[in-house]
């Protein structure tokens, strides 16, 4: 283990104050649907809609991520392999990122959806920008209400 | 003997076997995260209060930030 920051960037439990606040990891679906590169798309595109998702990541058997299928992607003709419609190399975040700072980027950088991976590359699940969004303004509003908190109580 | 550890799955086995885990971070950080039953003993209290904190005759596992 090379420090900390390994351990927290695989997902791993931790103690502490901030293991109590939402982080990319614990917001990120995780029932997100799968599929391979050697896949066609058809039956991927099926699978998807019986989820009722409309984002798919690719994965190999480690659940290492090769790829994004976004609308667009799952439009295409349904003939064509995963390999060849997929988005590859999406941008990917750590588990242990703050839902506040993940949430900002999302927005800032118009972000839809986002595979949450470990340090080895490993699928931990997808997060939406409505989401982290959410998360973050719950998270603010609790932030906001403790002072309210702390004054009530025993005199 | 003391050797140095890069797999997590050696620090997760250690641990279920009853290892010592130590963080040497400052106490604010250790605070907000460490790992699970990890003991806070700051780098330069080691030397000082390593032998009376720790059990000698268990594993003891020591972790900073990153290898650097």
């Amino acid at each position: 283990m090379d420090g900390k920051l390994d351990w927290l960037a695989a997902g791993l439990p931790t103690e502490g104050t901030n293991a109590q606040l939402p982080r990319a990891g614990t917001v990120a679906r995780r029932d997100v649907p799968t599929c391979r590169l050697d896949e066609l798309l058809g039956p991927v595109r099926e699978r998807v809609r019986e989820a009722r998702w409309d984002a798919c990541v690719v994965v190999n058997d480690e659940r290492v991520v090769f790829g994004l299928l976004r609308k667009a992607q799952l439009e295409r003709d349904a003939d064509e392999s995963i390999e060849r419609v997929m988005r590859p190399g999406p941008s990917t975040f750590r588990p242990h990122v703050p839902i506040a700072e993940m949430a900002a980027f999302m927005v800032s950088h118009n972000l839809a959806s986002s595979p949450i991976t470990t340090s080895d590359g490993r699928l931990v699940g997808l997060i939406r920008r409505e989401d982290a969004v959410q998360a973050a303004h719950e998270l603010h509003a609790g932030k906001e209400q403790t002072p309210w908190k702390r004054k009530t109580g025993p005199a | 003997m003391p050797h140095e550890i890069h797999e997590r799955r050696e620090v997760q086995a250690l641990m279920d076997r009853g290892a010592q885990i130590v963080e040497v971070l400052p106490l604010d950080e250790f605070e907000e995260d460490h790992l699970p039953g990890a003991i806070h003993l700051p780098l330069r209290k080691i030397e000082a209060e390593a032998r009376q904190r720790l059990d000698g005759d268990r594993p003891i596992v020591v972790y900073c930030w990153d290898p650097a």
